[in-house]
């Protein structure tokens, strides 16, 4: 059991009367990288919202490091990082950060840290909001980063970026889980998969395959994660 | 209490990346006082009289606009989301905002009302009482606008709020017309409206030669008003949404 980070258990969410996610169950074991992908409006941000517990659930549980997600431990413990960049545009990015270290209570020097990390060292006095929306993602990220948090919860962080930088992120995420770190990383580019422990496909609210990237390409016998997504969608539906 | 007090140095530093704003909040109830004693010009009486109730109803009203759109901007933005997974507390967040917009009303006081009193020549007798109902004004407009924006989805809606939370209370405050010659259901209504209190307080100023009871309880009662304003607006704040 407590090699488990993320426990969820019959997951049911209503959103505006219709069923976001119907019923939904997944572990998610310590020091891991898990991607979860689906196409646009599959739920990944609900699934994610709930395990951050910002989310009003109909059902089910969601237990985060043995605690009830959202639970007063857990919020030093867990790192979310939104879809839409939630750090303040008309600060600088270091201003950003700094606020967010106090909040967290991490040291000022973490600041230098993680704008190293996430590749933004030179812009710390740019004003967040003349950065592209890639660099705003990054902030974002390194806002999480300040806390060095035991769970990541990252929705879409590598959206728009150049290949480069998306290469970098995902050494940055794996290296995270070898220090014990476990991220959920949410992405609706298929090709993502490939550098994951494990794999979430997602689909219309509900789990269509979850294993690692070989396993899944050994049940459908496809070479790319595009294809393997179709196979799989194609069979939950038949 | 660092939470609180981030909040706030984190609340300015946006504020002072906003010249504009920052010389609209300074400036605009000094310019609004000049234009309104040179209405008056023909009737001084009239500017001593009124003017200390203006002095402290620019300060709110400007105060609760610039708070309730800022608080709309961080529950739609996503910040305020966010920060409800960190370990800062939800009392944290709305006194480090309170304080924030506390400083600035404390500047834009101190600026309206020398400008009143030394250039426009206000004729009161206590100006530091003068002072500290304009900051006393401000905050509440502080406090509303920190609650009020907990029902507008968007800046538009925030923006709206203004006639519905401050024109009805200027209607009733007293200023207008005395609260006891109102019909009852009026007076029984402005009764429980900031305002009035406010209104009682400088009309009170406007004439007394030193502080005296009726303002003691206008000022306890406005602090009342400001902090069970700022202890809703935090229950407004929920970690889960829908």
């Amino acid at each position: 059991m407590m090699n488990l980070a993320i426990e969820v258990q019959g997951l049911r969410v209503v959103r505006g009367g219709n069923p976001v996610i119907p019923g939904l169950d997944v572990q998610i074991p310590r020091g891991s990288v898990t991607g979860l992908l689906g196409p646009s409006g599959c739920g990944k941000t609900t699934l994610i919202r709930s395990i951050a517990g910002v989310q009003v659930v109909k059902a089910g549980t969601v237990t985060v490091l043995g605690e009830p997600a959202g639970s007063p431990t857990n919020r030093g413990r867990v790192g979310y990082v939104t879809q839409a960049s939630s750090v303040y545009s008309d600060l600088t990015v270091r201003q950003n950060l700094d606020y967010f270290a106090a909040i967290y209570g991490a040291a000022q020097s973490s600041v230098e840290r993680v704008l190293e990390e996430v590749g933004l060292a030179d812009r710390g006095d740019s004003l967040t909001g003349q950065l592209s929306g890639g660099q705003r993602t990054r902030v974002s990220l390194a806002a999480a980063l300040l806390t060095d948090p035991e769970v990541y919860l990252l929705d879409e962080p590598t959206v728009g970026l150049d290949p480069v930088l998306r290469r970098d992120l995902w050494q940055l995420f794996n290296r995270l889980a070898d220090e014990g770190r476990t991220l959920l990383v949410s992405s609706h580019v298929m090709d993502e998969a490939e550098r994951c422990h494990q794999v979430l496909l997602m689909r219309d609210g509900g789990l269509i395959a979850h294993g690692s990237p070989d396993e899944l390409r050994a049940q459908t016998g496809a070479d790319d994660f595009e294809q393997a997504f179709l196979t799989l969608a194609e069979r939950s539906a038949a | 209490m660092t939470r609180t007090l981030a909040t706030a140095r984190r609340v300015l530093q946006q504020l002072s990346h906003d010249r504009r704003s920052v010389a609209l909040i300074v400036l605009m109830p000094s310019v609004l006082l000049l234009v309104f004693r040179y209405v008056y010009d023909s009737a001084p009486v009239v500017f001593d009289r009124v003017g200390p109730q203006m002095l402290g109803l620019f300060p709110l009203i400007i105060m609760f606009l610039i708070t309730s759109v800022t608080m709309v901007r961080e529950r739609t933005s996503g910040t305020l989301e966010r920060l409800l997974t960190t370990p800062l507390q939800r009392g944290e967040f709305i006194g480090g905002y309170a304080l924030a917009f506390g400083v600035a009303a404390l500047v834009q006081s101190l600026v309206s009302s020398a400008v009143a009193i030394w250039w426009l020549g206000l004729d009161v007798e206590i100006p530091w009482a003068i002072v500290l109902f304009a900051i006393l004004d401000a905050v509440l407009g502080t406090a509303l606008g920190l609650l009020m924006s907990a029902f507008a989805a968007t800046e538009f809606q925030a923006v709206q709020f203004m006639p519905l939370v401050v024109v009805p209370q200027i209607l009733l405050c007293g200023l207008l017309q005395p609260r006891d010659m109102m019909p009852r259901v009026l007076e029984v209504i402005s009764d429980v409206l900031p305002l009035s209190y406010a209104t009682d307080a400088f009309s009170e100023l406007a004439t007394a030669d030193g502080f005296n009871a009726t303002m003691t309880r206008d000022l306890g009662l406005l602090l009342g008003f400001v902090v069970a304003s700022i202890a809703l607006a935090s229950l407004t704040l929920r970690r889960r949404t829908a």
